[in-house]
C-alpha cells in the first residue's frame, strides 16, 4: 500500500510537473534546429551517416509524432490528472465549506483582523451588516445567545482557476488526438473545369474518398500594382449526385467548408492551355474550350475555329495571349487580348463574345478535423482559468458581535484574501474605518 | 511630416526619457520625476500620432492595413506597449526608479528598428495569407505579451542590482541603489507582470492558432516559430509553479524573468533570421 501511494506522490508531484515541462521544452529546440520531415539520405548527407542512424533510432525527423515525445506528454498529462485529483478535493472545501462555522479563535489570528469594545447601547448588529453590504459584502449570518456571526465572500471560485486551466490542456490534448485519429489532412490539385472526388493524404499520398465531387468552376490571380500577389482565387462548387450543392469562391483565410471537409486555398499551377469561352449574344448559348497553345480548336455547330497563336509572359505567368478567331466563310480576325478579358467580334448578324484566359489549376489544401471545437473550447477556458488563477482572489469577511454578562459588546471584524494581500489589506483597513464611524 | 520622420523623432525622445529617469536615480533627483512622466508621455503621444499616420499613409498608398505586419512596424509597436506598459506601473505602484531600467528597452527597440540596416522600413501591401482580421488579434496580445516580459526583465534586473548590494551589507544608505524600491516590492511587481505577460502570450498562441487554422487548416504545426512560442509558455509556466508551489521568490524569480526574456527575443527575432519557417513575413 505504501508503495502505490509512494507512486502516487510521485504522479501528483509538483516536482515532476517542472521536470516534465523543462524537458519538453529543452527537447522542443531540437526539432526546430534540425529541418523536420526530410528523407533518409538529406540527414545523410547533412550530418553523417552515423548521426543519420541515430536520429532514424530516436525518430528525429518526425520528432513532435515521435514515441519519446508522445510519451512525453502523455506524462505531462498524467500529471495533470494525479495532481489535479489530488488537490482538487482540497480546494472544493475551501469553496463550498462553511464559515459561519468558525472559531472566534481563529479570526483574532487572521491576518487582517480589528476589534472595538463598547457599551451595548450603541451596536446594533444589524445596522453594521448594513455597513458590509453598502461596501459590498453581501452578507450570511448566525445567531447565538450571546453572539451574531455575519460572513461574506468574494470569488470563492477564483480557486478553482488553476484546475480549469489544468483541465484545458487536457482537454486541448484530447481535441487533438480526435483530429489526429477521426480527421485527415490532405490536398487536391484541380484543374479548371475539372472536378474531382476524392484528395491525397499528406501522410502517405493515398487517395481519400471524399463522399461528393469539388470541381474548380475558375482560379484567378489578382496582383497590386507592384506585381505582388494581392489574392488567389478559386470558384468551387460541391456537386453530389451530378447535382450541384453550392458555390463558392474560396481564397486564403476564406476556405468554404461542406460536411465537415474545409477546402483551402493553398497553391496553384499554371498550364500552357487555355481557357476559350466563347459566347453567342443574341442566343446567349455559351461553351468552353481547352486550347492547347498554337492548336486550332472548333465549334463545329457554329462553324467556328479559333486557336492562340502567341503569347506575352512574365515567368510562368501569361499577361496576353493572340487570338486567331474564324467565323463561318467570314476572313479570320487576329487580336491581341489581355489574359482574363474578353473581345467582341461579329459575323454578318452573329456577335459572339471571347474571353481568354491562361489555363490553371488550383492547389487546395483538405482537412477533416472532428476535434478542433474542443480544441477551441479548451482555449476559451484556459483563458479564463488563467484569469480566475491570477486576477482574481478568493476574499473573506467576519464580523463577530457578542455581548457579554456585563452588557458591552464586542466586535471583531476579520478578513482574509488568498492573493494580492497587500490591495486587500487596504480595502480591509477602509472597511474598517466605516466601520468604527459607525459605532461611535 | 510623415510617419517615419515622426517615429524617429521618437527614437530621441525615449533616450531622452531614459537620460531623465537614469538621472533620478543616479543623482537621487526626484525633482525630476514629474518631467520624466510628463515627458515620457509627451514621447509615446508622438509615436501614437506615428502609428496613427503610418496606417493613414498605407490607406494613401491604395491599400491600407494595421501598422503591425513586419518586422519595423512590430518592432516599433513593442516599444509604445513598453512604455504604456511602464507609465501604467508607475502610476499603479507609485515609483519612478523602474523607468531607468524599463524605458531604455523602449528607447533599443526604437532604436534598432531606425537604425538597423536587416529591415526594411518601407510600407509594403499584404501577401494573401496575412490578410486577415486574426493578424491585428495575434500581433497585438504577442506584443502585450512580450512588452509585459521586458518590463519583467528590467525589474528582474533591477531586483538582482539591489539583493547584490544587500548582500554586500555595508550599510552605506546613501548609496545609489538605495533610491530603489524595497526588494519585496520589486518582487511583487515583477511577478504581476509575468504573470501579465503569461496570459497575453497565451492569447497570442491561441490567436495564432485560430488564425492558422483559418488559412491552412491546422492549427498547430511545430513549425519553428510555434515551436519557440511554445517554449516560452513553458518557460514561464514553469516559473510560476515553482513560485506558487515551491515559494521560489527573489533572486531566483529574477533570473527566470531575464532567461525568460531571452527565450522571449529568440521567438520574435531569433527565429526570423536563424531559423526557416512559416512566419517569414516577419523578417522583411
Amino acid at each position: 500500500m505504501k508503495q502505490t501511494n509512494s507512486l502516487w506522490s510521485f504522479f501528483a508531484s509538483v516536482k515532476l510537473a517542472i521536470f516534465t515541462l523543462s524537458f519538453i521544452a529543452v527537447s522542443s529546440i531540437i526539432g526546430t534546429i534540425i529541418p523536420q520531415g526530410e528523407s533518409h539520405s538529406f540527414y545523410i548527407k547533412n550530418y553523417g551517416e552515423v548521426w543519420a542512424r541515430f536520429f532514424e533510432v530516436l525518430d528525429i525527423p518526425d520528432m513532435y509524432y515521435s514515441w519519446w515525445f508522445i510519451g512525453l506528454l502523455g506524462l505531462l498529462s498524467a500529471n495533470l490528472i494525479i495532481c489535479s485529483i489530488d488537490r482538487f478535493p482540497g480546494v472544493w472545501r475551501i469553496v463550498n465549506a462553511d464559515n459561519l462555522a468558525i472559531k472566534p479563535e481563529r479570526l483574532q489570528k487572521m491576518s487582517e483582523s480589528k476589534s472595538w469594545k463598547i457599551s451595548k447601547s450603541t451596536t446594533d448588529p444589524v445596522l453594521l451588516s448594513k455597513v458590509l453590504l453598502k461596501n459590498g459584502w453581501k452578507t450570511v449570518q448566525k445567531k447565538t445567545d450571546n453572539t451574531v456571526l455575519y460572513f461574506s465572500q468574494k470569488g470563492r471560485w477564483s480557486r478553482t482557476g488553476v484546475y480549469l486551466v489544468h483541465a484545458s490542456i487536457l482537454i486541448i490534448l484530447t481535441g487533438a488526438i480526435i483530429g489526429h485519429f477521426l480527421g485527415f489532412k490532405g490536398s487536391v490539385m484541380i484543374p479548371e473545369t475539372k472536378s474531382s472526388s476524392k484528395i491525397y493524404s499528406y501522410e502517405n499520398s493515398t487517395p481519400i474518398k471524399l463522399g461528393f465531387e469539388i470541381r474548380c468552376d475558375s482560379f484567378t490571380i489578382e496582383y497590386y500594382d507592384n506585381g505582388m500577389p494581392k489574392e488567389y482565387m478559386s470558384k468551387l462548387t460541391v456537386l453530389k449526385d451530378n447535382r450541384e450543392i453550392l458555390t463558392k469562391n474560396i481564397e486564403v483565410n476564406s476556405p468554404l467548408t461542406y460536411e465537415g471537409i474545409t477546402f483551402y486555398q493553398s497553391s496553384y499551377e499554371g498550364y500552357q492551355d487555355f481557357l476559350i469561352t466563347i459566347t453567342e449574344q443574341l442566343s446567349e448559348e455559351k461553351k468552353q474550350f481547352i486550347v492547347p497553345f498554337q492548336r486550332q480548336k472548333e465549334w463545329k455547330e457554329k462553324q467556328l475555329r479559333f486557336g492562340i497563336v502567341n503569347a506575352e509572359a512574365i515567368g510562368q505567368r501569361v499577361v496576353r495571349s493572340k487570338l486567331w478567331f474564324k467565323a463561318g466563310n467570314s476572313p479570320a480576325s487576329i487580336e491581341w487580348i489581355k489574359d482574363g478579358k474578353s473581345i467582341t467580334v461579329k459575323d454578318g448578324s452573329k456577335l459572339y463574345s471571347i474571353s481568354v484566359k491562361q489555363m490553371y489549376a488550383t492547389g487546395l489544401q483538405v482537412a477533416r478535423d472532428p476535434g478542433v471545437w474542443l480544441v477551441y473550447i479548451g482555449c476559451i477556458l484556459m483563458l479564463a482559468g488563467l484569469y480566475m488563477a491570477f486576477f482574481m482572489s478568493h476574499r473573506r469577511i467576519w464580523l463577530l458581535i457578542t455581548t457579554d454578562e456585563n452588557n458591552r459588546s464586542s466586535i471583531l471584524l476579520a478578513g482574509s484574501a488568498n492573493k494580492n494581500r497587500v490591495d486587500f489589506s487596504s480595502r480591509f483597513s477602509e472597511l474598517a474605518q466605516k466601520i468604527e464611524s459607525s459605532i461611535s | 511630416m510623415d510617419s517615419s520622420q515622426l517615429l524617429g523623432i521618437t527614437t530621441f525622445t525615449y533616450l531622452f526619457s531614459t537620460l531623465l529617469y537614469v538621472a533620478i536615480f543616479v543623482f537621487k533627483a526626484p525633482r525630476l520625476g514629474t518631467p520624466a512622466t510628463l515627458f515620457t508621455f509627451l514621447a509615446w503621444v508622438i509615436q501614437t500620432a506615428g502609428l496613427i499616420l503610418r496606417w493613414k499613409e498605407s490607406y494613401n498608398l491604395g491599400f491600407g492595413h494595421a501598422p503591425l505586419t513586419n518586422m519595423y512596424e512590430s518592432v516599433v509597436f513593442f516599444a509604445w506597449v513598453i512604455i504604456i506598459l511602464y507609465l501604467a506601473i508607475e502610476w499603479k505602484f507609485k515609483t519612478k526608479v523602474i523607468g531607468a531600467f524599463a524605458v531604455p528597452f523602449a528607447f533599443l527597440a526604437m532604436a534598432y528598428a531606425s537604425f538597423s540596416t536587416d529591415i526594411s522600413k518601407t510600407i509594403n501591401p499584404l501577401v494573401p495569407a496575412l490578410q486577415s482580421n486574426w493578424l491585428i488579434a495575434h500581433v497585438v496580445t504577442c506584443f502585450v505579451g512580450y512588452a509585459a516580459f521586458a518590463v519583467a526583465a528590467a525589474l528582474g534586473i533591477m531586483y538582482l542590482m539591489k539583493s547584490r548590494e544587500a548582500g554586500r551589507q555595508t550599510g552605506e544608505s546613501s548609496s545609489l541603489l538605495s533610491s530603489l524600491p524595497p526588494l519585496k516590492t520589486i518582487d511583487d511587481i515583477t511577478h504581476k507582470t509575468m504573470v501579465f505577460g503569461f496570459i497575453w502570450l497565451s492569447g497570442g498562441i491561441i490567436t495564432g492558432a485560430i488564425w492558422a487554422n483559418s488559412a491552412w487548416g491546422t492549427y498547430w504545426s511545430w513549425d519553428p516559430k510555434e515551436t519557440w512560442s511554445l517554449i516560452t509558455w513553458f518557460l514561464y509556466a514553469i516559473t510560476l509553479h515553482a513560485k506558487y508551489t515551491r515559494g521560489w521568490s527573489g533572486t531566483k524569480i529574477a533570473f527566470l524573468s531575464i532567461f525568460g526574456f531571452v527565450a522571449v527575443l529568440f521567438t520574435y527575432y531569433g527565429v526570423n533570421f536563424l531559423l526557416a519557417g512559416l512566419h517569414s513575413y516577419g523578417s522583411s
